[in-house]
């Protein structure tokens, strides 16, 4: 077959067939792969907010709603219920100040805003240091971590190093309004992961954005029901 | 006996990253773990046999002043469709890859394959040689990712080998990529002479 002649109309014609089925093959693979993105992103959530809540009977997820936080982020929050009583709400919090782009946190709280558990759905700080947040924050004898030290123990007797308890890393069971959610080197309450202080103040910055967003809501809230109560009884707002 | 040569060609002889040193761009930026260097080395064969298929194919029907135009859509259209069955199928692995796999559209070896070989060769000899240029690529990635992942955190495919913290961080991290394909370059090359 011989070549074709690189005239204006060939080249035209050659492009735009090209690109046209192109185009339509990609539209066919993009109808087929839609549901499973999609449904592979909300497993994804689903498991996040099963982590950090406590047993619920409901469903978080179609009873989410949105909370504006002062720096004027949105974060989502799904409250989970049991017998139809709050026992925690899932909230979706992000921070801008991490070492390298956004961190996205799923963290839960406690009605009266006591860390249960979080998990961290998107970061992208440096590996081998800053990412360890995904595990530095919990209590230093969850079983991953003691099962690795108990493979590392010729290694950590070969080099002479002992165990250092831990310190005060955890952030579970803590509540930000009562405990300095600060790392120790800001004059916190909590252990910066070694060699990351960016990226551990990014963390609590997270959290300590959904504590605060979710309490202001909650305290606005409640003001609201007081407050019709007191007009009522000709009192002031506040 | 020809058609072998063209598959092998690309294993060693002309490996793309240890001897064409094409693709730089992913193979520094994703090989921090062997199991990422492996799902982007995968994707960049898939996509390299596809497109080498397909340009040998219509070689004939585009005109030579548009033919890069037409081998960048060609080539784009396969790295879409990898980039959305990966988010549907392997999502964590599609994140860990993230940014690079709309990157293998602009990856040298993908297109310079199209160009050099697929242009002017026919299609089974053009599919044997985007297999053997993509699993040469593959090799790489995965040789040069568990290098620096046994190096920089003592694991290889996530298994652990000695603890994370005696692991030369630095060897995960970008200058580590640099230093690590260095010296297997010129242990590649030092073998390749007294072979």
């Amino acid at each position: 077959m011989a070549k074709t002649e690189s005239s204006l109309k060939n080249m035209f014609l050659t492009l735009l067939v090209i690109a046209l089925i192109a185009g339509t093959s990609l539209g066919f693979v993009y109808k087929f792969t839609k549901e499973p993105i999609e449904a592979s992103k909300l497993a994804k959530q689903q498991m996040a907010i099963k982590k950090v809540l406590p047993e619920y009977d409901n469903d978080p997820a179609s009873e989410i709603y949105e909370l504006k936080s002062q720096e004027g982020y949105v974060l989502k929050a799904f409250p989970a219920k049991r017998n139809g009583e709050l026992v925690g709400v899932a909230i979706e919090t992000i921070t801008k100040k991490g070492f390298s782009g956004e961190i996205k946190i799923m963290v839960g709280l406690q009605p009266d805003g006591t860390i249960i558990n979080y998990d961290v759905l998107e970061h992208k700080e440096t590996p081998g240091l800053g990412s360890k947040m995904a595990f530095w924050f919990r209590p230093a004898d969850n079983s991953a971590e003691k099962n690795n030290n108990e493979k590392n123990s010729f290694f950590k007797w070969l080099y002479g190093i002992k165990d250092g308890g831990g310190g005060n890393r955890s952030i579970i069971g803590k509540n930000p309004g009562k405990s300095n959610m600060k790392v120790s080197k800001d004059g916190g309450d909590i252990d910066a992961i070694t060699a990351a202080t960016i990226s551990s103040r990014a963390f609590l910055d997270a959290i300590s954005i959904a504590y605060v967003t979710y309490t202001n809501e909650k305290n606005k809230t409640n003001a609201k029901t007081g407050a019709s109560k007191q007009i009522k009884e000709g009192g002031n707002n506040e | 006996m020809n058609n072998l040569k063209t598959f092998t060609n690309g294993l060693i002889k002309e490996n793309p990253i240890f001897t064409l040193l094409l693709g730089m761009c992913p193979t520094l930026g994703v090989t921090s773990s062997a199991t990422n260097g492996l799902g982007m080395g995968l994707a960049t064969a898939f996509v390299l046999i596809m497109s080498n298929l397909v340009v040998a194919l219509i070689k004939n029907l585009i005109p030579d002043k548009v033919r890069i135009p037409s081998f960048i859509v060609v080539i784009a259209t396969f790295v879409t469709i990898v980039e959305m069955t990966m988010q549907a199928y392997v999502p964590s692995l599609f994140e860990s890859l993230g940014l690079f796999i709309p990157l293998i559209v602009v990856n040298c070896i993908v297109l310079g394959r199209a160009e050099a070989f697929a242009s002017k060769n026919n299609p089974i000899s053009s599919i044997l040689d985007g297999a053997g240029m993509g699993i040469g690529f593959t090799l790489g990635l995965v040789i040069l990712g568990a290098t620096r992942e046994f190096l920089g955190s003592g694991k290889i495919f996530n298994a652990n080998i000695y603890p994370e913290d005696f692991g030369m961080l630095v060897f995960v991290l970008a200058p580590g990529a640099f230093i690590a394909l260095g010296f297997l370059i010129a242990i590649i090359n030092k073998m390749k002479q007294t072979a």
